[in-house]
């Protein structure tokens, strides 16, 4: 990788330019613009060339590393291959060149898009209904909650301001609850990580308005327990949320619809392959069982009763609008896109081959790492550091040390239930031959730290960036480039 | 691996408390700084908050987690160790000699629910 770490503004030089602008025909009349809200100086653009302009960005790509470059196996994020396909069939003019703002009878391919979408996530979720207005995971638990709140608040069940999250799960559950305005109550996990329902059950009363689970929860293993789990909180009147992060294993196998879940969200970028990491945006359409449907929030593609879609208005339960327009449209283009490609028959395939290599990886290298939890997992696993811990080599060290052998790192340190987790996710779209290439460097670190820890500790040796300060990082961030200041 | 500090008492959540009269100094211990990492932030309460045992009082950031202080013992808030606004490392480089909140005591039997170093060390030690 070659080292480039030039700014724009650095390569600016007076009067250079890339392109002609018309003359500028502006008068200087500034109208009623206060005097104090007006600028004193000329903004500090870069001025550069077309050619500097391409290969400033072009060196720059290069110091990226995505799934194109190689193996990410970052745990919870299901960096899967991205198809080439996909892309193909968002840029087309049709799909790339519509204004949101375009009258729906100029749009019907589009909306369509909306339709088929829904309809295939809702045969692989068995959630009834769909609504795309999240761009995110995140965006898709508070659109969620929102629902499930308003659900309550609509039926004057005005008590539930609770929602049960267990210690492991991702910390944008309770994050999500808080900023709903509902109470977080922690249910604590057994050493595997799975909900104890006996620790569960004295949780549950009429002030309970749902709980949150990821099922496979962080550590990879199924919540066999669902079926169960879901009667007690349907029995206080509770609703359950499925958090669609770790769908990837359950895809074409399991839906979260008969495990007992009333709402979810999908990350449409992890699940169903669009770029994410820097090459985003997400997108996290919520999906809800046909008694919430009028909660979803508006506006949402319906039949206009003639053949055709419509853009629906906000209903009178709905829990209203979350982003602009209908969320991120091409990142749906290209979920659906991916769908079509594999096709019922094939999409069953994409779970139980993400599964046999999350346990291929893990069974090779549970001599080397210790693994907390040793039984079947599912899309992913997580270690607790090194077999042989007496050198004190650290997660960091080895998810360091990785880079220097060509892979992205792990997840590091999340779930919280070990102090050294390394979280693993190969996805399906790897082959053998890099699945061996990863459990070999994985291997040969192992054998690094028992032999020269010292050269462990220092890694990475052959990046552009060593290791940052991140204290320094976190506490005094320079964030701003601070330009020469031009008074002319 | 951990360091103690004899005549201090201890938490299951890894704070621990320094008993002068009736104040205590309350900070946390060599085990969590060590289990945290590089720690970047410290929010902490106001002078007159009132502590509740079991409650949390503020939450400690590092690099690699965010973590809820736990009031080992309830009491009001005299003063808050202003230095850790511009310098949270305190709390890595020397975890005992750096308070975090300096309370009254509001109820000192509270104390004997707490843990003593032999006692603490044992208990972390379980944890491994």
């Amino acid at each position: 990788m070659k080292y480039y770490d030039k700014l724009i503004f650095e390569l600016s030089k007076e009067g250079r330019r890339g392109c002609s602008l018309p003359p500028d025909g502006w008068t200087g009349d500034l109208g009623d613009i206060p005097q104090n809200l007006r600028r004193q100086n000329r903004p500090a653009l870069p001025q550069v060339s077309e050619p500097d302009a391409v290969r400033h960005y072009t060196c720059l790509s290069g110091m990226n590393f995505g799934v194109d470059n190689g193996f990410y196996p970052l745990g919870s994020c299901t960096m899967k291959y991205n198809p080439r396909i996909n892309e193909e069939v968002a840029s087309l003019p049709g799909f790339a060149s519509v204004h949101p703002l375009q009258p729906d009878s100029t749009v019907q391919g589009c909306l369509q898009v909306y339709h088929e979408l829904a309809r295939a996530l809702s045969s692989i979720t068995g959630m009834e209904e769909f609504s795309f207005g999240p761009c995110a995971g995140a965006h898709g638990e508070l659109t969620g909650l929102m629902i499930m709140r308003k659900y309550h608040i609509s039926r004057n069940d005005l008590r539930r301001t609770k929602v049960i999250v267990p210690d492991s799960a991702h910390g944008t559950n309770p994050a999500s609850a808080a900023v709903c305005g509902l109470q977080v109550v922690q249910v604590k996990s057994r050493p595997d990580g799975t909900i104890d329902v006996n620790d569960l059950k004295p949780l549950l009363d009429d002030t309970v308005a749902g709980i949150m689970m990821t099922n496979p929860n962080t550590l990879g293993l199924f919540e066999t327990e669902i079926r169960e789990i879901a009667e007690l909180v349907h029995a206080c009147g509770g609703l359950l949320y499925y958090d669609g992060a770790n769908m990837n294993p359950l895809l074409g196998k399991v839906r979260p619809g008969d495990m007992g879940f009333d709402i979810m969200h999908l990350n449409l970028h992890k699940t169903f392959s669009t770029p994410h990491g820097g090459g985003g945006p997400g997108s996290g359409p919520v999906g809800v069982r046909a008694f919430l449907a009028g909660y979803l929030p508006c506006p949402r593609v319906l039949p206009d009763g003639k053949g055709g879609f419509r853009i629906g208005r906000d209903g009178e339960l709905s829990a209203g609008r979350v982003s602009g327009f209908m969320g991120n449209f091409s990142v749906m283009v290209k979920a659906l896109a991916y769908i079509w490609t594999l096709g019922k028959k094939n999409i069953r395939m994409a779970g139980p081959l993400s599964v046999l290599n999350a346990n291929y990886v893990k069974e090779s290298l549970k001599d080397s790492y210790r693994l907390p939890v040793d039984r079947l997992c599912k899309h992913e696993f997580v270690f607790d550091g090194l077999a042989d811990a007496s050198s004190g080599i650290t997660a960091l060290d080895v998810a360091k040390r990785l880079l220097d052998y060509g892979f992205h790192a792990p997840t590091i340190y999340f779930p919280l239930l070990f102090h050294q987790s390394i979280m693993i996710e190969p996805t399906e779209t790897e082959s053998k031959e890099t699945l061996d290439g990863f459990i070999e460097a994985m291997r040969q670190i192992a054998r690094e730290a028992a032999a020269d820890p010292e050269m462990l500790r220092s890694a990475p040796h052959n990046t552009p960036v060593r290791r940052p300060d991140e204290t320094l990082a976190a506490t005094r961030p320079v964030l701003r480039y601070v330009p020469e200041v031009r008074t002319e | 691996m951990s360091q103690t500090v004899e005549g201090l008492y201890y938490s299951q959540t890894h704070e621990w408390v320094k008993v002068e009269g009736n104040e205590a100094l309350i900070g946390i211990t060599d085990y969590a700084q060590h289990a945290l990492g590089s720690i970047v932030y410290v929010d902490m309460p106001e002078e007159d908050d009132e502590l509740t045992a079991g409650g949390d009082f503020g939450a400690v950031e590092s690099v690699k987690a965010a973590s809820d202080l736990i009031a080992p013992v309830s009491g009001t808030v005299l003063s808050v160790n202003g230095d850790l606004e511009d310098s949270p490392a305190l709390l890595n480089s020397d975890p005992f000699g750096t308070w975090i909140v300096r309370v009254k005591l509001s109820d000192s039997s509270e104390l004997e629910l707490l843990m003593t170093a032999s006692e603490y060390t044992a208990f972390c030690d379980s944890l491994k």
